[in-house]
């Protein structure tokens, strides 16, 4: 066997890795389009809203308030190790609202959301509800994929914000419960820290996550493969991408916000 | 009036149309016949651009079909799918009533629902249908369902892809004389896949035998069974020796 032969595969992996990269963005592309030219279809845009937003409060809100007590326990230990208990509020804010309440809002809305939008509209292809809907005089993009995508945009920063009360609910009740902190001056310390940027910064990465979960759905969805399989492996595809698309973009924005 | 002209598709190495010719003049009903999985779901589906032929021309009323505005070319098709393809998230009736509820044929709801029960009850389904969802009904009834949806707006062309597949022979004969009724009453264009021979007479004004991705015979349905073409002849008479092999 040719000994560069691994490479030719590596080759061609970043290759279709690369292409798809750029299939992807075309197709976000035309998502967003469609978002702003008529015809608009609200009666599927409030049942978005309803299953991107509302049914995922429960997940956002019990992820949350357990990461933010575990994030208590955490620094108060370590901090302990060189007498610095005392910056548990802040480093609860901080870290839940800059960085941990995005990412795991942003990784639970995709594994609720991404998934259940990718097998949605892959079984819609699968059975030719698709092809359907085209000759029904009804753009695919508009009617499945507009309203999806414009529900995530606006529900997730919203998910988010709520995660990071909850998860700052999370250390607040751990730390004075546990930890013996004072509960005016936790509040007090928390709100003094936190600044318009952080807050920003979670509102934003929030709605970048929100497209991207939703645009991985539907895009794996519109072209998923054929039969229970195509379904199954469009819907695995949807949310590791989303995931990792969610963890790179997240890397790029907190460089961009925070770094110098 | 629909003409296909050398229209070929090929999945990867499995050519399905080789070449397919086919003309449907306006207000007449095509029936084509032809073995499973010889390309005639394909060949529906090239004309109303779902698929995009490999080669080959398309025209519906003289126009190009893959050209101009598709909104308005589709608006003038209706189409019954093989499987149905209801829309599993909406009941029976907002499926039939689909184009009423919402884009530029937008009409009041209870309007929408009263078009939609009086289609079903053209296709034989009672009222209280209309508001079970798709996943509740039997095969034949989708089917039925998805055949209100297909002439619910009245359309100028319709393609039924196998309407009576799954229907008891009472239900098939009432759905052939619909199909019939709208070609010669509505004077639309219909053009109709069936395996069912006895849905060929009753249907067709024209035959076209699909074999080997041409058509290799078409003609009037009166001509049919002395059409003196060994595909049709064994397909007529479904005999397991002939031209057409056994296996596929
Ligand atoms: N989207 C597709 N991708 C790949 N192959 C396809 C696709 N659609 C159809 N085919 C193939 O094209 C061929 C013809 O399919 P088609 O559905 O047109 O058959 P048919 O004549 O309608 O048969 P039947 O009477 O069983 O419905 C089959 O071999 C099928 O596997
Ligand atoms: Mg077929």
């Amino acid at each position: 066997m040719n000994p560069l032969a691994p490479l030719g595969g590596l080759g061609r992996a970043v290759l279709s890795m690369l292409a798809n990269f750029g299939k992807v963005g075309i197709f976000a592309l035309d998502a967003i389009s469609h978002i702003f030219r008529p015809p608009y279809y609200p009666r599927e845009f409030a049942v978005a809203l309803m299953n991107v937003g509302w049914l995922s409060l429960p997940v956002v809100g019990l992820t949350a308030i357990f990461t933010g007590g575990a994030l208590a326990l955490q620094i108060y230990a370590g901090g302990a190790r060189f007498n610095a208990e005392a910056v548990v509020p802040q480093i609860v804010a901080i870290g839940m609202v800059r960085e941990l309440g995005p990412v795991l809002v942003g990784l639970m809305i995709a594994a609720r959301v991404t998934s259940s939008i990718a097998a949605e509209i892959a079984t819609m292809k699968v059975t030719e509800q698709i092809d359907a809907l085209v000759t029904l005089s009804t753009h695919p993009m508009k009617y499945l994929t507009a309203p999806r995508v414009l529900a995530a945009l606006i529900t997730v920063p919203l998910l988010v914000g709520i995660g990071d009360i909850i998860g700052i609910a999370g250390g607040y009740v751990v730390a004075t419960q546990n930890l013996g902190f004072n509960a005016a001056t936790y509040l007090q310390n928390t709100v003094n820290f936190l600044e318009t940027k952080d807050i920003v910064s979670s509102l934003v990465k929030g709605a970048a996550f929100g497209l991207i979960a939703a645009i991985m759905g539907c895009y794996y969805g519109m072209n998923s493969g054929r039969g229970a399989q195509g379904v199954g492996r469009a819907t695995k595809s949807s949310v590791e991408s989303a995931a990792i698309m969610i963890l790179a973009a997240n890397f790029i924005l907190t460089g961009v916000f925070f770094s110098v | 009036m629909i003409r296909m002209e050398n229209v070929a598709k090929a999945f990867g190495d499995n050519q399905v149309l080789q070449s397919m010719s086919l003309e449907i003049p306006k207000g007449t009903s095509m029936v084509i016949i032809g073995g499973s999985g010889t390309g005639k779901s394909v060949a529906l589906k090239c004309i109303l651009g779902l698929i995009k032929p490999d080669s080959g021309m398309i025209y519906v009323n003289g126009k190009d079909a893959a050209k101009g505005d598709r909104d308005k070319f589709l608006a003038r098709f209706g189409m019954l799918f093989q499987g149905a393809a209801l829309f599993d998230s909406l009941p029976v009736w907002q499926n039939v009533s689909f184009r009423l509820l919402r884009g530029p044929l937008k009409r009041p709801a209870e309007y929408a629902r009263e078009i939609a029960i009086e289609k079903l009850r053209r296709v034989g389904l009672k009222s209280d249908v209309a508001d079970r969802f798709p996943s509740e009904l039997s095969g034949g009834m989708q089917k039925r369902v998805g055949l209100a949806r297909a002439i619910a707006a009245e359309p100028e062309i319709i393609f039924f892809d196998e309407p009576t597949t799954g229907l008891d022979p009472i239900m098939s004969g009432v759905i052939n004389d619909l199909i019939r009724e709208i070609v010669t009453e509505m004077g639309a264009t219909a053009m109709t896949i069936t395996h069912d021979m006895s849905s060929v007479r009753a249907i067709a004004d024209n035959v076209a035998m699909l074999h080997g991705g041409v058509i290799q015979w078409t003609g009037p349905v009166s001509q049919m069974d002395a059409s003196g073409d060994p595909y049709v002849e064994q397909f007529i008479s479904g005999s397991a020796e002939g031209p057409i092999e056994a296996v596929r």
